[in-house]
Parts: C-alpha cells; sequence; structure tokens
C-alpha cells in the first residue's frame, strides 16, 4: 500500500498515513503533535524536513486533505449550511451541504447561525466543512478535547462511521489514550526532548469496537508503560 | 410617587401587547418636560422672550419656513453635502484602513502620516480649503470627507487587527487570495468595528457641516444658524439646531438599523431591562 501522505520531520518525528488508514499521533502537550499536523495541512511552512503528499491525493476537489482544528473555527456571520459550503462560497453544492449536515446529524439546522449552536453541533458543522471537499485525508486536531465526555464519545462513533462511509483516511493527533486507541489503526507515540517518535502500536481489531474491551485496555497499557518509560509521564 | 411610578411601571411592563409600544414611548418623557416647562417659563415672563423664544414660537417658525418653501432648499443642501462628503470620507477610509490592515509594510508607510495627519484639528483646515477650492461647494464636502475619514480609518484598522487569527487560517487552508481574504473573512470580522467607526464618522460630518456653512454658504442648516444670529431672531437658530439635532438623530438611526440587520450573527450581550 502506497503512503497518501508522508511525514519526515528531522528533528521531531516521522509518520505516514496510507490508504484508508486511521493513524493517532498520542502524546504530552507541547511533543509537537500539534505542530506537524499543521505542516501536514500546509499551514506550517518553517520546517525542516519532508511532506510528500501523493499526487493522488490533488485529484477530485480541494486539496484532497480535510482540517478539523481544536476549536470548531466555524465564521460566526455565516449560517451553518454556508459555513459547511466555505470553500465554494456563494456556488457551493446545496444539496451536498444538505446531505453532509445529514451526515452529521444536522439536519434541518442549514439557516441556523453558529451563536444558536452547542460546542458539540458546532464541532459536528466544522466536521461537515471539512468533509466538503470529499478528502481522502483528514486531519484532526484534539477535535473533541473541548466537548464534554459523552457528546466525545458520539462524535467519535461519528468519525469512525463517516471515515469508514466515505472511505478516508485519518490523522488524530490526540493525547486522550481511549481516544487513541478505539479510533486508529496505529498508534504513534511522541515523546521525549527533543520530541520524536517513541513507539508505534498497531490496534489489529475490527470494527466496530466495544470501548469496554479487553484488548484496547490492554493497548492502552503498554501506551501507558511506553510513557512512563520515556519519562512524558 | 416613586413607588406608584415602580407600580405603575411593572403594570404595564406585564402586559405584553402594550409593552413594546410603551416601552418605545419611554424615550420621550424627558424632551416633553423640558419642553413644557420651558413654554411655561417664558410665557410667565421667567425668561425673556427676545432672548429665549418659546417652544410655540420656534414650532411656528419652522411652519412658516416650511411654507415658503425656505425649509426645503437648506435641508437639500446639507443633506447633500452630507451625504458626498460621509460617501467620500467612509469610502476611501475602508480602501486605505483595509490595506493598511492587511500590509505591514503600508502600515510602516502610511501609519505615521496619518496619525500626524489626524493630530491636526480638521478645523483647522478650513483656510487652506477656502483659499484652494474657493468658496463653493467643493471646500465643503472636503472638509466633511476629511471629518468623516478618521474615525472610519482607525476603526476599520484596530477592527481587522483584532480579527482571531484561527479564523484567517481558515480562509489560509482554503488557499483564499488576498482579496477574497478581505471580503470574505477580514471585512464581515471587522464590521462591529467599521460600524462603530462609521457611526462617529456620521456625527462627526453633521459637526463640520455645521462648520463648513457657518463660514462661507448662502444655503443650508450652518447658513440658518448665522443668519438667525445677524438678524437677532434666536427663534431662527433653535429651529436651525432643532432641524440639525432631528437629521443627526434620523439619520443615526437609519445606520443603527442597517447595523442591527448586519450584525445579526453577533453573541454579544444586548443589556437588561432595570438598573445594571
Amino acid at each position: 500500500m502506497s503512503a497518501l501522505l508522508k511525514l519526515q520531520n528531522i528533528h521531531k518525528a516521522f509518520a505516514d498515513v496510507r490508504v484508508l488508514e486511521d493513524v493517532s499521533l498520542l502524546g504530552p502537550s507541547g511533543c509537537g503533535k500539534s505542530t506537524l499536523l499543521r505542516i501536514a495541512a500546509g499551514l506550517d511552512q518553517d520546517y525542516q524536513g519532508g511532506l510528500e503528499l501523493n499526487p493522488l491525493l490533488n485529484f477530485g476537489r480541494g486539496s484532497g486533505i480535510g482540517v478539523v482544528f481544536q476549536e470548531p473555527r466555524l465564521m460566526p456571520w455565516l449560517s451553518v449550511a454556508q459555513n459547511v459550503g466555505f470553500a465554494d462560497g456563494w456556488v457551493a453544492d446545496d444539496q451536498w451541504i444538505e446531505q453532509l449536515l445529514r451526515d452529521v446529524g444536522l439536519h434541518g439546522r442549514s439557516e441556523a447561525l453558529p451563536k444558536h449552536l452547542s460546542g458539540g453541533q458546532a464541532q459536528r458543522v466544522a466536521i461537515a466543512r471539512a468533509l466538503y471537499g470529499k478528502p481522502q485525508v483528514l486531519l484532526l486536531d484534539e477535535p473533541f478535547s473541548a466537548v464534554d465526555a459523552f457528546t466525545r464519545m458520539k462524535l467519535q462513533d461519528l468519525l469512525v462511521e463517516l471515515a469508514a462511509r466515505y472511505e478516508i483516511a485519518v490523522l488524530l493527533v490526540t493525547h486522550d489514550l481511549d481516544e487513541a486507541f478505539y479510533l486508529s489503526d496505529r498508534v504513534l507515540i511522541l515523546g521525549g526532548t527533543p520530541s520524536r517518535l517513541q513507539r508505534e502500536l498497531a490496534v489489529p481489531l475490527t470494527r466496530p469496537r466495544d470501548r469496554r474491551s479487553a484488548e484496547l485496555a490492554y493497548l492502552r497499557g503498554e501506551a501507558l508503560t511506553e510513557l512512563y518509560q520515556s519519562h512524558v509521564l | 410617587m416613586g413607588a406608584l411610578n415602580l407600580v405603575i411601571g411593572r403594570w404595564v411592563e406585564r402586559l405584553p401587547a402594550w409593552r413594546p409600544a410603551l416601552t418605545d414611548l419611554r424615550g420621550w418623557v424627558v424632551p416633553l418636560l423640558l419642553l413644557a416647562l420651558l413654554e411655561i417659563l417664558v410665557r410667565s415672563g421667567v425668561l425673556p422672550a427676545h432672548q429665549m423664544p418659546a417652544p410655540s414660537q420656534v414650532a411656528q417658525t419652522l411652519y412658516l419656513l416650511a411654507q415658503s418653501g425656505e425649509l426645503w432648499r437648506h435641508l437639500h443642501a446639507s443633506l447633500l453635502r452630507v451625504g458626498a462628503g460621509f460617501a467620500i470620507g467612509a469610502a476611501l477610509a475602508i480602501v486605505i484602513g483595509t490595506w493598511v490592515g492587511l500590509s505591514r509594510r503600508a502600515e510602516a508607510y502610511l501609519e505615521p502620516t496619518f496619525q500626524a495627519l489626524r493630530a491636526i484639528p480638521s478645523l483647522a483646515w478650513v483656510p487652506l480649503l477656502l483659499l484652494w477650492l474657493g468658496i463653493d461647494e467643493t471646500p465643503k464636502i472636503v472638509l466633511i470627507a476629511l471629518g468623516a475619514f478618521f474615525p472610519v480609518y482607525l476603526a476599520l484598522l484596530a477592527g481587522i487587527r483584532n480579527i482571531d487569527r484561527k479564523l484567517v487560517e481558515v480562509g489560509r487552508l482554503y488557499g483564499l487570495s488576498p482579496l477574497a481574504l478581505v471580503r470574505r473573512i477580514l471585512l464581515p470580522a471587522a464590521l462591529p468595528s467599521l460600524f462603530t467607526g462609521l457611526r462617529g464618522a456620521l456625527s462627526l460630518s453633521w459637526m463640520f457641516l455645521v462648520a463648513a456653512e457657518l463660514i462661507a454658504a448662502t444655503r443650508g442648516l450652518g447658513y440658518l444658524l448665522s443668519d438667525g444670529r445677524e438678524t437677532s431672531r434666536p427663534d431662527l437658530v433653535i429651529a436651525a439646531i432643532l432641524l440639525l439635532a432631528l437629521l443627526g438623530k434620523l439619520s443615526d438611526s437609519l445606520l443603527k438599523a442597517w447595523e442591527t440587520r448586519a450584525l445579526r450573527w453577533r453573541d454579544s450581550f444586548q443589556g437588561g431591562e432595570g438598573g445594571a
């Protein structure tokens, strides 16, 4: 399988995302997870190392990459529908927007303004906006860290379902062990100073997964051991 | 008395159908009481009528002005001047403010100059404008535009510099061109500041209109003021002042209504009924 996007950063870490694969970057704050994601999204140009985008990524609409930030970052003056179709502005595809809003469970709220949404709903809109460009890779930067625990679980399930339905690979940055193992096929643990890839853990579990499963608990234990050993915790 | 007012107030505010009309009327209470008091004082001879005309006499003056068609001539001239000056000043300020807001280089070149120009009291330009541009419409409109420029420019610049970097980053993520970035993110995000600037500029425009018309004009509300002084007719002066108040308030209300409509999306504190 060829890599959809390849991140080689000499001083910080090394990661790649393959077709249809969900990868999590896990690590303490300040270890450069978010920076790595920003480099992948093209928002940070000031880096050494290699960022290789598979040429396939540039087919279709948009750049082939969708991004969800920690905050929803919706334009407060635009309606929900206009926010979802932001990439195309006035010529946005209304049917596709409707479809996406149904997908994220916000059907009928297309005319609402962001100020009328709860934090979880706003993040759903942000996910729909990231999906609007029909990306092949979705980059998420601690997307659920600002919502309550129950909303977080619902949004995680939503992400899994949508990534499968639209055949999207996911690169998720998180500091939440449960989230990393529940969502990913591979978990890359970053840490140390200077920060580097500490360990790579595969998650060979089928979906849908059970949050209570012993295998997930075991993998979380492994990750914790790794984090202790590298003096991250 | 206070307790009674409170009781009536509560009673009124509990009636949903009456409430909007009555709360809007509350603003009229103070001016109407003042007018009634003034009328009584002048008629009873406490205030000399040749210095402080009674409100009824001012109303009569206004009526006569309206009937002779004079009123419309003055209003027309003043409105046109304010409209043109305000529009030119505000438009220039939006263009230049956006440019300076976007570009550090433009700011480095232009900002000190603007700071210096702003420090000049705009009325100091009057003699120069009269020397350069004569005494017809041009110097008046230029003076008003000058007065309208700075509030809009400063507010817009501050507004653009206060925009959340995170929203701008979304624009970069979608590869917006600089022009699209201005149109789709920067200007909408700076709109609240822009409206504050526009409303300040509008009230300044009326101020500079009076200044311009007091000095050299044959028409307009400022001319009416100086005409009243020269012919010793305080009723004419007060009528002109009333008209200025009315027009100033009316134009500001229009702008405010537009602001409320355009900023519907804003999620901010609107103030509460009752004491703070």
